[in-house]
């Protein structure tokens, strides 16, 4: 009663302030201080049967865990929670299980059947998250079940389940290594996977499960190489370094022959970036030369090319962790002439947080004692401001020392000059040892070096003193032979330096080098000797020390000083300067029982004393993989994989071969030098995966032609000389692989319209560039005429190609504007959404965009032509090359028999060909045909009888049709997408006719791109009411992908979605066994653009399952009436 | 990869813990207290500690230690940037980043730590996609919360998480739909003693606040990209598309985001828009120092330099400092040693000066440094170098947006050296 009491109190405290987080948050004070009570009513709260006294406790609790406080007593009380339908107190539920379920295994086992049922669930985020807690709870009992999960997971239709199976990989990995051989099947798979989502977690477990199975990288290099810049930011620095391990073991070092160029490859580094390319050229060309001239030429593995270019524009990224990634790969990876690109973005990141520089300042510190070149363009950026953090000034003051060389080193010096007099005496102290290091490392400038140290040692600040002294002593060292000067200025400078740490190095400098001053020295040790008592320890034994080494050298003048020193010594207050004292005079002073020591004494004493090395503390360093914990520590990490060296021989590169007929007979070497299919293949493949298109390639079609080469050109580097005679090749190889199965025939006949459309395509945007450079012409052209170099440097390749392409552009919109038809406004805003829409298609030259192609003008095409056309425009099948596009046969209907049309006979048929004067109107062909014997004039359209909403566009009229003679025209029918007849009379100058026509259903729609992701998301939205599912048992001769596709698309206008995984299936139907695929198309109508998605899902023995989901339900309706008739006949 | 995080407040309290892997006791944390100790100032604690077992990765941000415990081998900065984006999803949750504002709302700060990393790897970062899977808190929603019961959690999956444009949520409306761009430049300058320019340098960054409705195409164009010399993008730009034509095509996230940033660093481009005429001297054997400063405007284009703060760290043996200031205030801190004066805007007829006495340390000796000036100021409606948006078009919505273009220049570390 108490108890409830309590809970009844907290319950209206709650609901009477309103706020109850506030109320009783862990912040304001000792609520939770360990008082068991309180458990009590959480306890209560939890037991309830309102979802927000859960939530409440569970919110209190939770706040617990995150202080630290031990909440394991609850548990009980919580598991029992784990089935709550209440998604918020779910989730803070899991969270608590998470954190105690390794301390309460068996109570946690109860929460298992839940998460078992979970991860059954229709609902991709609820198996998501059943799967992500069931394998975040360390339980050892559950590892069988965990290893079902994932392996389950791993083959989920759902690709965010799929990434959650990659993460939960590791977390049963660490819970129980046995697992690991079944595990690294479960990665193979998931390695295989083609959607950006999954790539980074996958590559993720398997560096933490088995980076040493490089094996499984090989077929999925490519592949990675080409999605890496979909992927999210944090996938893409695991995968960067994982490839940089792999290149390592695969490709040839790429300067094998760095010796021979050793020059070339310093001077490009000075060049500005935009030169860059050509200095690769020439670069490239030296290398030939030299290389001939020697052994055998180097060639890049293009896998090794492909890595390169597809991940430079990563440094672009805005996370500093994957620029650093992308810079260590081409600092391990690149040939030396190209490393160069990665020191602006490293710069640019030295303006982030301090952390990150400080990071970064390591790594390039690194860097910049093999490869100086490279960052010295960016010194300044180095440059230090009094408001950096001490760390990060030490480390900007490694960079400059590295940078220093005869032609800087005075700028350098003069920025140290004023770094000395900073507030920051630990900074000034490494400024001093890197002046010291400048110094060692430049003869030019030692003396100048020296003389400013000497200059300090006047400073104040003992500080500064003693490291000068430190650092002069250090060079001095090096050769006293020639500083005596020096010497003995110091040995003047004893009578005014204060600062014991200073006074006891130049007494030890003196000591040391007492031959080359011998005039001096002793008289330094009478002075000394004077003041000894009034000295400071360390003076004192250096005193003591100095007096020894005379003593030894120059015993005439320094016996009785010398002995009065060590009588001094030997009464002094400090036992070690009493010892010393006692221990040299031993050494020194011939005795009968020290004899034998003491004619050592000289060598003991005047021993030659090995420099100090100054060098960086980066140095050789980059043994680790730079970018690394281990590199930063330099010490190896837990886990750390060594970068391994360069093969000596490069392993096979056809273990790289993806199956892809046409391919694989093309795999070695020499075959794919001569012929660079495989480059241009893969660079545009990036379409066969489907849903992983991303942003960029979109931008690829939004502007047209250029884009094609231009994307070529963005990665190139060193390989415009390539692309340049690529960029052509590439396009027909391309299409050699689009169109395989085409007959070569056609070739020709497609190239033209393909292009055509290419620059249509792109006319309309560069008819708005082109509006707006015209506005900012006076300006634009002064500074083309300054970039112009620039800019035909960098898009060399593309320029002609574009120029190409533009001037037919503009020809067309001459003609166009020619034809005074202005093209209504709809259509522009509609043609550019559709664009959007269909963009997500890297290869634009097929988009069925609503281009002008198909105006009235053209109407005279032969129709096989138009046919071809069509074939082309519709065929997806670039992306997966099992799509057939449909049969060329369009099917005519008859309008007018010859009989009742007096011997003119009239049949049309829906062209599928997007009606350009209006696009929200469906194309009609009509076929005339004169048959009767005497001439037919003035046929046209009159009366036109329609319902309400519906539109016609009226053919051209045909002014003479001579007997026997065929004509076509084209009209356009906006029906407004109902299957409602539009009738109208077709009149000649004898007579009229009245006739219709009415569309089939599937005539109503035009076909649309989707990926398969966006189909399935597109799919969820249209369940229910838009959803019609029919089974049906597929006609004998209509069992194979082939012609199910074809008569779909026959019976509808609709488009395959290319599938990334046939093996996937739409959610209402359980997975069927890979050899059932499922078929998708996708379509809009014509008139309300309404999405059609229709899927065919074939199981065994010809049963299938046809599912429509279109918002409009009389449409689903008919079509599936209507498909179900073309697949079942 | 993230085992586990601590925050650590600057009283040195651990006040919040989450542990995504097994839980690692929070006693791990005295090694990064000892190098605390050790570094004299919270910036110089370095940010990567190893211990026996594992390494200690950490970030300042709003005078909290974001501390995480990693095991094995990981790349610094990714644990490191990722520490910076929590920070920043923070700020975006509850505005500030304070410990006030982690305690007051730890049950989302731990459920957004929850979908952030999944066993220590990163899962959901986007500001986007976490604000569809957990509602960022506002008073309506928490009073509503509580009469109702209902909760911060989103049910669905984001669809973002799917789509090809992961960092955008679908569904958005707007009634009005704005979109605004800044155009801020900050002027990186190390001025020597004679006023001649050691190094300069532009950083810009276009911010965006974009809310509009559907799935806009948005492309803006530059009427001098040549300008920009290295430019690092939002995931959202095309990047192929800036290689070929340099204008800038993407589909904006919902809300604020950094489009792009992006560095100018010819010196010649860069223009400095205030001179520094100072004069600082102590004499040796007097316990005075002559303390004169006058500022002006230089190449401004016209236009007025407002917010200016002058800040300068004297040195040590400085007790105090007796100035005056033509216009505006200056403080002086006799501990830090540190003077502000804050001057406001500049007015080119009369310069704004400051002068007067410091008084040292009787029989202290000269100090050998001089301090230098760090400068802040502010200008309005212009990016110094010069860079131009020439237009903003959107494509895939049919309705028009309001657009909006603001520029302004800053000075980022400016400093005169004297």
């Amino acid at each position: 009663m108490s108890a409830s009491s309590a809970f009844n109190d907290e319950k209206g405290g709650s609901s009477s302030v309103g706020e109850p987080e506030y109320g009783h948050d862990p912040a304001s004070g000792g609520i939770f201080s360990s008082d068991y009570k309180r458990h009590d009513d959480l306890k209560e709260m939890l037991d309830s049967n309102k979802d927000s006294l859960k939530l409440e406790a569970m919110k209190r609790i939770v706040a617990m865990v995150a202080r630290g406080k031990n909440a394991s007593d609850l548990f009980p009380a919580v598991v029992k929670n784990v089935a709550c339908k209440n998604i918020e107190v779910k989730k803070l539920v899991y969270v608590y299980l998470v954190r105690y379920a390794e301390e309460q295994q068996d109570l946690a086992l109860l929460s298992i059947s839940t998460f078992q049922r979970g991860l059954k669930d229709p609902n991709q985020l609820i198996r998501a998250s059943a799967l992500r807690v069931l394998s975040s709870i360390r339980v050892t009992i559950i590892v069988p079940i965990m290893m079902l999960a994932i392996k389950e997971a791993a083959s989920d239709m759902s690709p965010y389940v799929r990434k959650t199976a990659a993460h939960a990989i590791p977390k049963l990995y660490s819970l129980d290594p046995e697992q690991k051989d079944q595990l690294i099947e479960v990665i193979e798979k998931l390695l295989a996977d083609k959607t950006t989502l999954v790539a980074g977690s996958v590559v993720m477990a398997f560096e933490e499960v088995c980076p040493e199975r490089i094996d499984l990288i090989h077929k999925n290099y490519r592949k990675l190489c080409n999605l890496l810049i979909d992927v999210e930011e944090w996938g893409q620095v695991v995968i960067i370094n994982m490839l940089t391990r792999y290149a390592r073991t695969q490709f040839l070092n790429p300067n094998i022959n760095e010796s021979l160029l050793e020059e070339g490859g310093e001077k490009t580094f000075y060049g500005s970036e935009e030169d860059e390319d050509e200095d690769d050229e020439d670069k490239d060309k030296k290398a030939e030369v030299a290389t001939m001239a020697k052994r055998k030429p180097y060639v890049m593995d293009p896998d090794h090319r492909l890595l390169l270019r597809n991940t430079k524009p990563l440094l672009q990224s805005r996370n500093a962790a994957v620029v650093m990634a992308v810079a260590q790969l081409y600092f391990h990876l690149a040939p030396k002439a190209e490393v160069g690109v990665i020191a602006k973005a490293l710069v640019r990141l030295l303006r982030s947080h301090s952390e990150v520089q400080y990071v970064v300042l390591q790594n390039v510190a690194t860097m910049t004692i093999k490869r100086r070149g490279m960052f010295e363009p960016y010194l300044k950026s180095f440059y230090i401001r009094s408001t950096d953090p001490t760390q990060i000034k030490v480390l900007k003051l490694e960079v400059l020392t590295n940078l220093a060389n005869e032609t800087n080193i005075s700028t350098i010096l003069r920025e140290f000059q004023t770094y000395i007099k900073s507030m920051d005496k630990d900074f000034v102290a490494a400024t001093i040892q890197a002046i010291g290091r400048c110094a060692t490392n430049i003869g030019e400038v030692r003396d100048t070096c020296l003389n400013g140290l000497v200059q300090l040692l006047s400073n104040r600040d003992e500080l500064v003193v003693a490291e000068s002294v430190v650092v002069i002593k250090k060079l001095l060292q090096m050769q006293p032979e020639k500083h005596s000067d020096i010497i003995k200025h110091m040995a003047k400078l004893i009578d005014n330096i204060q600062v014991p740490m200073a006074r006891a190095s130049i007494l030890w400098l003196i000591g040391e080098y007492c031959e080359h001053v011998p005039k001096i020295s002793p008289d330094v040790l009478r002075k000394m000797a004077k003041s000894f008592t009034n000295e400071e320890d360390i003076v004192k034994l250096q005193i003591i020390n100095l007096a020894a080494k005379l003593y030894l050298t120059n015993s005439k003048q320094t016996k009785l000083l010398t002995q009065y020193v060590l009588n001094l010594a030997k009464y002094d207050q400090n036992y070690d300067i009493r010892d010393r004292a006692r221990f040299i005079r031993q050494l020194i002073v011939p005795t009968e029982k020290s004899g034998a020591l003491s004619k050592y004494a000289k060598k003991l004493f005047l021993a030659l004393k090995p420099a100090p090395v100054l060098e960086s503390p980066f140095k050789d360093r980059d043994h680790f993989q730079l970018g690394s914990l281990s590199h930063l520590l330099n010490a190896k990490a837990g886990g750390y994989q060594e970068l391994p060296d360069w093969p000596e021989a490069a392993p096979d590169p056809s273990v790289r071969n993806v199956e892809v007929p046409e391919w694989t007979k093309c795999s070695s070497r020499e075959k794919r030098k001569e012929k660079k299919v495989e480059k241009p293949f893969y660079s545009d493949s990036e379409g066969e995966s489907g849903p992983t298109e991303s942003a960029d390639s979109e931008s690829d079609s939004a502007n047209g032609s250029e884009s094609v080469s231009g994307s070529e050109v963005s990665g190139s580097g060193s390989e415009s000389e390539e692309s340049e005679e690529g960029s052509e090749s590439e396009e027909e190889e391309e299409e050699e692989d689009e169109e395989k199965d085409k007959k070569k025939k056609k070739k020709e006949l497609k190239k033209k319209p393909v292009q055509e459309s290419e620059s249509e395509q792109s006319s309309e945007e560069e008819e708005e560039e082109r509006k707006h450079e015209r506005k900012s012409k006076p300006r634009k052209s002064d500074s083309e005429t300054e970039s112009g170099d620039e800019e035909e440097s960098e898009s060399e390749s593309s320029q002609s190609e574009s120029d190409e392409s533009e001037s037919e552009a503009e020809v067309k919109k001459k003609k166009k504007a020619a034809q005074s038809k202005p093209p209504a406004k709809p259509v522009k805003t509609d043609g550019k959404k559709e664009k959007k829409e269909m963009s997500l298609l890297d290869l634009d030259d097929f988009e069925p965009a609503p281009s002008p192609q198909v105006t009235p003008v053209n109407s005279f095409l032969s129709s096989s032509l138009v046919t071809d056309l069509e074939g082309l425009s519709l065929s997806d099948s670039v992306l997966s090359p099992a799509t057939i596009a449909p049969s060329s046969a369009l099917k005519s209907y008859e309008l007018l028999h010859r009989i009742t049309g007096e011997g003119l006979s009239v049949e049309y048929c829906f062209s599928r060909q997007p009606f350009s004067p209006d696009a929200n109107m469906v194309a009609v062909q009509i076929q005339f045909t004169n048959n009767a014997t005497s001439d037919t004039k003035n046929l046209h359209m009159e009366d036109v009888k329609l319902q309400s909403g519906m539109r016609v566009k009226e053919f051209p009229e045909i002014e003479l049709l001579p007997a026997g003679e065929t004509t076509t025209a084209v009209m356009g029918i906006d029906f407004c997408d109902s299957t409602q007849a539009a009738n109208f009379q077709l009149c000649t100058h004898t007579r009229k006719f009245f006739v219709s026509i009415q569309p089939p259903v599937g005539e109503l729609m035009r076909p649309i791109f989707l990926t398969e992701n966006e189909f399935k998301k597109e799919q969820g939205q249209l369940m229910g009411m838009n959803e019609i599912t029919e089974r049906l048992t597929l006609d004998v001769k209509c069992r194979n992908e082939h012609t199910i596709v074809q008569r779909v698309t026959t019976a509808a206008n609709l488009s395959r979605v290319p599938c990334g995984s046939d093996k996937e299936c739409s959610p209402p139907v359980p997975p069927p066994p890979p050899d059932h695929p499922v078929h998708r198309f996708a379509g809009r109508t014509v008139t309300s653009s309404s999405l059609v998605l229709v899927t065919v899902a074939t199981k065994e023995e010809g049963a299938a399952q046809l599912t429509v989901n279109c918002e409009k339900m009389v449409i689903g309706t008919m079509l599936v009436k209507d498909i179900l008739q073309a697949l079942t006949q | 990869m993230i085992h586990s995080l601590f925050l650590v407040n600057a009283s040195g309290d651990i006040f919040l813990e989450k542990h995504w892997k097994s839980v690692v006791s929070r006693s791990v944390c005295d090694y990064f207290f000892e190098a605390q100790e050790r570094a004299t100032e919270p910036e110089n604690v370095p940010p990567v500690i190893p211990t026996p077992h594992h390494y200690l990765i950490s970030v300042l941000r709003h005078r909290i230690f974001f501390v995480a415990v990693i095991q094995s081998e990981v790349p610094p900065l990714f644990v490191i940037e990722f520490l910076h984006r929590v920070v920043d999803t923070f700020q975006d949750y509850f505005g500030v980043c304070t410990e006030a504002a982690i305690k007051d709302n730890v049950v989302v700060v731990y459920e957004l730590l929850e979908e952030m990393l999944d066993n220590g790897f990163p899962l959901a970062t986007e500001s986007n996609i976490l604000k569809e899977l957990i509602k960022p808190p506002t008073i309506l929603r928490t009073m509503v919360n509580t009469i109702t019961g209902s909760t911060n959690v989103g049910e669905q999956l984001p669809t973002g998480q799917l789509s090809v444009v992961p960092w955008r949520r679908t569904g958005v409306k707007y009634t009005n739909n704005e979109a605004y761009f800044d155009v801020v430049e900050e002027i990186d300058a190390i001025i020597d003693k004679s006023g001649s320019t050691i190094t300069a340098e532009i950083q810009g960054v276009i911010d965006a606040c974009v809310k509009l409705t559907g799935m806009p195409d948005l492309t803006l164009s530059f009427m001098n990209p040549r300008l920009l010399d290295d430019v690092s993008f939002h995931p959202c730009v095309r990047f192929k598309r800036w290689e070929a034509e340099r204008i800038l095509s993407f589909i904006p996230p919902d809300g604020n985001f950094r489009l792009l940033s992006y560095h100018v660093s010819s010196q010649n481009l860069v223009a400095i828009p205030v001179y520094v005429k100072h004069n600082i001297t102590f004499r040796e054997g007097s316990s005075q120092g002559r303390f004169d400063l006058t500022l002006g405007p230089k190449q401004t284009m016209g236009k007025a330099v407002e917010a200016v703060l002058v800040s300068s760290q004297l040195p040590r043996g400085v007790l105090n400092a007796n100035l005056n200031a033509s216009q505006g205030t200056y403080t002086f801190d006799p501990v830090t040693k540190m003077l502000s004066w804050d001057v406001g805007k500049i007015n080119p007829q009369k310069l704004p000066s400051l002068k007067g006495t410091m008084s040292l340390q009787a029989g202290a000796s000269k100090p050998d440094e001089n301090p230098t000036i760090n400068i802040q100021l502010k200008i309005q409606q212009m990016a110094i170098s010069g860079l131009k948006v020439n237009r903003l078009d959107m494509y895939g919505e049919k309705y028009k947006p309001f657009k909006g273009i603001k520029y302004m220049t800053k000075a980022g570390k400016f400093q005169v050296r004297t």
